[in-house]
């Protein structure tokens, strides 16, 4: 995992973009509008609470908790024909940071004709088949929720942009335009334990792509069914959504400029019954377009990355669900002999190993499930158990645990290994 | 000899009982249960009651198109409205002969269509008293039929046909199914367990016509053993409506079209 030791894992603050504001009061005047006119609105959220306590040690700044937040969220959808609009809005209010805070989670209009559809302003794209393995699915993403025990929804960031939707008869296809570049969003050192390759230099600052026309993102699938296998071809051209250190000098550095490498992914997947269960493939060849030779110590090596799954209910509401992951880094030799000294060798072959149980009680209404992530070749793992039980159809709530360790210090999860925690969630839904 | 013997009990057969053999009968009715028109489209009501009388509630629109006769190929659309944290969902079938079934489904929450494994057909739909092969059938050839007896049930003439499993593929040794002989439509369903003891009844309450078929419009799963029971009611339904085949693509199963589920 050569980005993960190249980020400062800088939290995220959530600011209120104009693109966003924009947006935003758009849809809300839209929906007031539209109800005004006497339209169908539909309403519809939840009122959540949500809360992770560490059960290994303090945070680096001394909290207990790695989450703990209300939240309200509101889901208003409406017709103008031939338009229909979208918001989902959260109001929340974190115990942690001492504040509340107003996030847009999506917003857009649809246009939608019998052979195409546009879909225009913020909203949540997921592709590729992994079971929280990503490989063709570049959009971004929030890790810190998913290791703070959020709902597991949280772990998808909406992107500002437009996607296009195309179905002529020999495939159809999806082409994504994104002007506004959105990064992933990592751990907070304040929150979290990690691993900084560089921890005395503090002076760091982002330098996010500008929203040019150059630097607009581009993301395309096709996709049809290849005898009763759904097949994918995905292309991407844009960024890592990992920042990679730039420091002002590697022998006697004093500022790190955090930067987003240029990268273009070529992809593919398959999936399908077979052996009685759900048989998925996927690969994708990561081209870091300003470290194509590998001899950029601070820009990600080329890679090739394949994904194989195989899913199976083995009796009444239980299934299982596993997969074999494996990152191939081009340029090894490159790499190594580019290495600064005092950053840890990363391996020409990162794998990991995945296993989901998932078994529903009770008329599907108490569900046990179990993940787990290892990595035969580093040896770290993360574990996730989980109970929820829908009380009735409107409240439920979930209990769980995120367990990491194993491998070494700046290892995936193995440098997570203090930010243990267990979590509960949760929510009234109308 | 062998002849009159024949003749003596076609003689002793009660009239227009005759000729019909069990497959025979199993296979009208499935075509008059699940087969019926082109296409067809219903508002699904189904309250899951326990034992205490606490009741949950899923509703759903269900789309169905048959491709081929009777006993074919079908594909199944449906769109959940509630439970709350089910709105919006969509899920996808197609269901092969003597083949396992494709599934999809659609997760609102992070915009993603998955594949499901649908290996186990005797489990439950949505976590009610009904298996996925209640809800979309089950192959003829997988049972031994015979007509136990000839009953009338509601006023109503019945062959009493008796299903036996021929692989250990589901929870039930045998079914007992009062098959009506006029509409073919299964009136009642009794399900014994491998001791041979009843637990699951099915019965159907309310048939009405609709565009000239005879439509089980409500129903009821009881579990005997946990006292728990799933009614179902069937509202707005209709066949031959024109059902595009496109609709049972991803493209949809992200975006339903208004038209069909409303």
């Amino acid at each position: 995992m050569k980005q993960t030791l190249k980020t400062n894992n800088q939290r995220l603050i959530i600011k209120s973009k104009s693109f966003l504001s924009v947006v935003c009061i758009l849809c809300s005047v839209l929906c007031l509008l539209s109800s005004a006119i006497a339209s169908d609105v539909s309403l519809h959220g939840f009122v959540q609470g949500n809360y992770s306590v560490n059960t290994d040690t303090s945070n680096p700044d001394g909290s207990d908790f790695k989450w703990a937040g209300e939240r309200a969220q509101l889901k208003i959808e409406t017709d103008v024909e031939p338009l229909r609009f979208f918001m989902k809005t959260d109001v929340f209010y974190d115990h942690i940071d001492d504040a509340s805070k107003l996030e847009l989670r999506e917003g857009y209009a649809d246009l939608t004709s019998s052979s195409y559809d546009v879909r225009i302003g913020r909203q949540i794209i997921t592709w590729g088949l992994g079971d929280l393995i990503f490989i063709n699915d570049v959009f971004p993403k929030d890790f810190e929720a998913f290791f703070s025990g959020r709902p597991l929804e949280y772990l998808k960031k909406g992107i500002d942009g437009i996607k296009l939707g195309m179905y002529p008869s020999f495939a159809s296809a999806e082409l994504i335009i994104i002007p506004f570049f959105e990064e992933n969003n990592f751990p907070d050192p304040d929150r979290f334990h990690l691993f900084d390759p560089m921890p005395l230099i503090t002076d760091r600052e982002e330098k996010k792509p500008s929203s040019t026309f150059n630097n607009t993102e581009v993301a395309l699938r096709l996709y049809r069914d290849v005898a009763g296998f759904d097949a994918s071809l995905y292309f991407y051209r844009g960024f890592f959504r990992q920042p990679s250190m730039l420091p002002d000098s590697l022998t006697a550095p004093t500022r790190i400029d955090l930067f987003f490498p240029k990268l273009s992914v070529y992809g593919a997947s398959l999936q399908g019954r077979a052996l009685e269960g759900v048989f998925s493939l996927e690969a994708g060849y990561y081209d870091s377009r300003e470290d194509r030779d590998g001899t950029d110590p601070m820009s990600p090596n080329p890679q090739t990355r394949f994904l194989t799954g195989y899913q199976r209910q083995l009796w009444e509401d239980f299934t299982l669900g596993l997969q074999y992951y494996l990152e191939y880094m081009h340029d090894y030799s490159a790499y190594k002999a580019n290495l600064p000294s005092g950053f840890p060798l990363e391996k020409k072959i990162h794998d990991l190993v995945t296993v989901r149980l998932t078994q529903f009680l009770i008329h599907q209404t108490l569900r046990l499930s179990f993940f787990s992530f290892f990595s035969p070749a580093a040896r770290d793992y993360m574990l996730n158990p989980e109970v929820k039980y829908n009380f009735t159809d409107n409240i439920w709530a979930a209990a769980g645990a995120d367990i990491f360790g194993g491998g070494e210090e700046w290892d995936q999860f193995g440098q997570l290994d203090k930010n243990d925690n267990i979590y509960i969630q949760m929510r009234y839904e109308f | 000899m062998k002849r009159y013997l024949i003749i003596l009990l076609i003689m002793l057969l009660p009239a227009g009982a005759s000729a019909l053999a069990p497959e025979e009968v199993m296979k009208k009715s499935q075509e008059a249960f699940l087969y019926q028109g082109k296409d067809f489209k219903a508002r699904v009501m189904m309250k899951l009651i326990s034992k205490g009388g606490q009741e949950r509630i899923r509703e759903l629109t269900m789309l169905r198109k048959n491709y081929g006769e009777s006993g074919g190929a079908q594909k199944y659309f449906m769109y959940f409205y509630q439970p709350a944290d089910v709105k919006d969902m969509t899920f996808m079938v197609y269901k092969f002969p003597a083949k396992d079934d494709d599934r999809w489904l659609f997760v609102p929450a992070i915009n993603m269509v998955r594949r499901i494994a649908a290996q186990d057909k005797s489990s439950s739909f949505v976590g009610s008293d009904f298996t996925y092969e209640d809800v979309s059938g089950r192959d003829i050839e997988d049972d031994n039929h015979t007509i136990t007896k000839e009953e009338k049930l509601d006023a109503k003439d019945c062959y009493v046909i008796k299903s036996a499993p021929k692989a250990q593929d589901v929870d039930y040794s045998y079914k007992l199914s009062w098959i009506d002989k006029g509409s073919f439509l299964p009136l009642k369903e009794e399900y014994y367990d491998k001791k041979g003891e009843l637990y699951r009844v099915f019965s159907a309450d309310e048939i009405k016509d609709v565009k000239g078929f005879p439509t089980i419009t409500k129903r009821t799963m009881k579990n005997l053993l946990s006292g728990h029971r799933t009614e179902v009611t069937y509202t707005k339904a209709d066949y031959s409506i024109g059902i595009e085949d496109s609709l049972f693509s991803e493209r949809f199963l992200k975006q339903p079209p208004k038209k069909w589920i409303e």
